[in-house]
């Protein structure tokens, strides 16, 4: 079945046309408040950040570290729910029609909303794809269906304990780009092995046509760069949001946008290994 | 074909998949996919392997000291007046709870597997002092995640850890409980995941636990069923255990499953009430949602965020519950019934006033349900009670209450 191309296809085939990697940003929606989230987002944006993923806060976020949970308590303790995360995307749409947006959260507040509620609502407000960090494809039965025929792309984890052959299978589930782990831990720990990432992003490779993103532990520009060189997408998350955590409400979008155009920089000039996924 | 397991656990649940019904099932982050994986392999494994259950069963009666009594509590019969109360002495094993049973196989299973740090959460203390005490016996680096405010609630507990060589690590996420303790040992096992074994201490989390955790403490049921026949001539008419994570009543209730002539109530603790919003009660005043690697029974909020639980006892203070009581309640196999704070300290009292044995205060939850239970049934039945373990532990808590200072 052919449909007109996705947000996220589009970003990725132009990206590629320009032999770009994708930089990926992550934010918690609501942190400190939905309204600097807004601005937070255009500001991600204005740095050069190519999807935007935005976190929905969980009270257990059993996969995060220790910035993205005070994050998600920030959020919390602001009142951000999920209608409210979608009202957000709706509220940046107005604004910006093109830039893909990535929910990434849990589930339980989604299977609270009602599965076909959710997709729904999400679709409505301008939500790309979303990724469900505690459901690995087999429980995805009841969400993964809503999630399709809402036309959202499901967006899974692969990561350096998956099997070759289970990554297989899970790619084949995937839509809009599979995103690499890039090491065993939770978001924001710091211990990249770019080379080990560099193996295991070949087999990824051979396993799909889908652009391949890569995240957790990615601090800074060289660290960026340097992963730009081997994959289509770049994902920073918990360097933004301890910028965010420590940083003044008035001067925080400039703040953001600096740190993003450096990583943008870093990226854009490092030598790319290879042409990436179509 | 079934895959092959302990032997005793004759139970055709979970699926392959772990599933009970609609619940159970493995919702983790990916990265701990392929541990579970291998670990549901190994223990499928060594569910055919004589030598692991004979070694297992020598542990258990030299080490923990099965079989536990099943006694007869005379007194408490005649105060309560009714169905004769038997209890199912868990707090004579070794560490004084139940914990133990299953602490000794997964770390068996640890062993064969070649790991060699273990981690583990806990609540009341209970659990992370039997996983201390089998990984000092095999030398075996321990790591135990507590919630702050059950460090502070259970301190004799958290210096018997250290004690036996472990590293207690206050978790301040979240409530700072059981809850809380839980996502941070699932944190470090995403983080250590191949040299390390997480030692989930009741029937929660993802596939295998609920089913493996069971299998272990399925000792307590079997042993009751024959300790029954041989002081009873004929099985019980009701079974009753306290629900946490509900690893204690599982045991018991298992073996029973399908013998519809034995009643089974699993007791919850109803904190302050089921109306104050106050309890740990998720079979009685929640519903389904995923919490912990599995869907089952939970208490959340209009957004799906998780509550904080509250009892008065620790080791009950969680929002979520084993997948497989979802199913027996849904299935009507099993109740789900509950007792308040204030309840369980009558109990707790009248059991060491009347028959001389300090009850831990969530093992008085079922004692309290047990009361008003046997009082309904006639002095020809017979109930048992999951005297889940012993109460030193909360002599602390219940001196503060009572105003005195120890
Ligand atoms: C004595 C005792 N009973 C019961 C429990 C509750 O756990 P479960 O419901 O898994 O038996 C605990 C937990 O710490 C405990 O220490």
């Amino acid at each position: 079945m052919s449909q007109a191309p996705s947000r996220i296809e589009r970003r990725f085939r132009a990206l590629h046309e320009q032999s770009r990697a994708a930089l990926v940003t992550y934010v918690m929606a609501g942190d400190p408040d939905a309204d600097t989230t807004l601005d937070l987002l255009h500001a991600l944006v204005a740095g050069g950040a190519d999807i935007l993923e935005l976190g929905v806060p969980f009270s257990d976020p059993v996969a995060d570290g220790v910035a993205i949970q005070l994050a998600a308590g920030r959020a919390l303790r602001s009142g951000m729910n999920l209608p409210g995360v979608l009202d957000l995307v709706r509220r940046f749409r107005e604004r910006n029609g093109e830039t893909p947006i990535v929910l990434m959260g849990y589930l339980n507040p989604i299977e609270r909303m009602g599965y076909g509620a959710f997709a729904a609502a999400a679709s409505a407000a301008g939500v790309d794809g979303v990724l469900t960090v505690d459901l690995p494809p087999e429980e995805g039965e009841g969400l993964l269906p809503a999630l399709r025929e809402a036309r959202l792309a499901p967006i899974f984890l692969v990561a350096p304990t998956t099997t070759d052959r289970r990554m297989a299978w899970i790619c084949e589930q995937a839509q809009g780009f599979v995103y690499y782990v890039s090491l065993k831990g939770v978001t924001g720990a710091a211990s990249l092995d770019l080379e080990a990432v560099g193996e295991r992003l070949a087999v990824v490779r051979a396993l799909t046509s889908l652009p391949v993103g890569v995240g957790f532990g990615i601090t800074g520009p060289e660290q960026a760069a340097a992963v730009a060189a081997v994959a289509d997408a770049v994902v920073v998350g918990s360097a933004l949001v301890k910028t965010i955590a420590g940083g003044n409400p008035g001067t925080l979008p400039e703040q953001i946008t600096a740190q993003v155009s450096a990583l943008r920089v870093a990226m854009d000039e490092a030598p790319r290994a290879r042409g990436i996924a179509p | 074909m079934p895959m092959p397991r302990l032997e005793g656990a004759g139970s055709p649940l979970p699926d392959a998949r772990g599933h009970f019904g609609p619940y159970g099932g493995r919702f983790v982050p990916e990265t701990l996919v392929a541990a579970l994986e291998a670990l549901t392999e190994a223990y499928h494994e060594v569910g055919r392997d004589p030598e692991f259950r004979r070694r297992l069963d020598a542990d258990l009666a030299h080490y923990v000291g099965r079989p536990s009594p099943l006694y007869l509590a005379e007194r408490l019969t005649h105060e309560v007046g009714g169905a004769r109360i038997y209890l199912k002495r868990e707090d004579l094993n070794h560490t004084g709870a139940h914990k133990v049973n299953n602490t000794v196989g997964q770390i068996l299973l640890a062993q064969r597997m070649g790991k060699r740090r273990i981690i583990a959460e806990t609540g009341a203390g209970q659990h992370g002092v039997a996983t201390a005490t089998v990984a000092a016996r095999l030398g075996l680096a321990c790591v135990v995640y507590m919630g702050a405010e059950d460090v502070k609630r259970q301190a004799p507990n958290v210096y018997r850890m250290k004690l036996l060589g472990a590293e207690v690590r206050p978790v301040e996420s979240g409530s700072r409980t059981l809850k809380d303790a839980m996502n941070e040992a699932m944190r470090d096992w995403v983080t250590h995941v191949d040299d390390t074994f997480y030692v989930i201490g009741s029937v929660a989390g993802p596939h295998p636990y609920p089913m493996m955790v069971r299998d272990f403490q399925c000792i307590i049921g079997r042993e009751t069923r024959e300790q029954m026949l041989a002081q009873e001539g004929r099985l019980p008419d009701a079974l009753v255990a306290c629900v946490g994570g509900g690893s204690n009543a599982m045991g018991l209730f298992h073996p029973f499953l399908d013998d519809p002539e034995v009643a089974l109530y699993g007791v919850e603790a109803a904190g302050h009430g089921l109306a104050s919003g106050q309890h740990s009660a998720p079979l009685s005043a929640g519903r389904p949602g995923v919490l912990h690697g599995s869907r089952t029974y939970l208490l959340d909020d209009a957004d799906g965020q998780i509550q904080e639980a509250h009892s008065i006892s620790a080791g009950l203070d969680y929002p979520g519950v084993g997948p497989e009581h979802s199913w027996l309640k849904d299935s009507g196999r099993a109740h789900y019934v509950y007792a308040t704070d204030e309840e369980a300290l009558a109990a707790f009292h009248r059991l060491t006033r009347t028959e001389g044995i300090i009850p831990a205060l969530e093992s008085a939850h079922a004692l309290a349900y047990a009361e008003r239970l046997a009082a309904r049934m006639a002095p020809a039945q017979t109930l048992v009670v999951n005297l889940s373990g012993r109460g030193d532990k909360d002599i602390f808590t219940i001196a503060a209450r009572e105003g005195i200072a120890l």
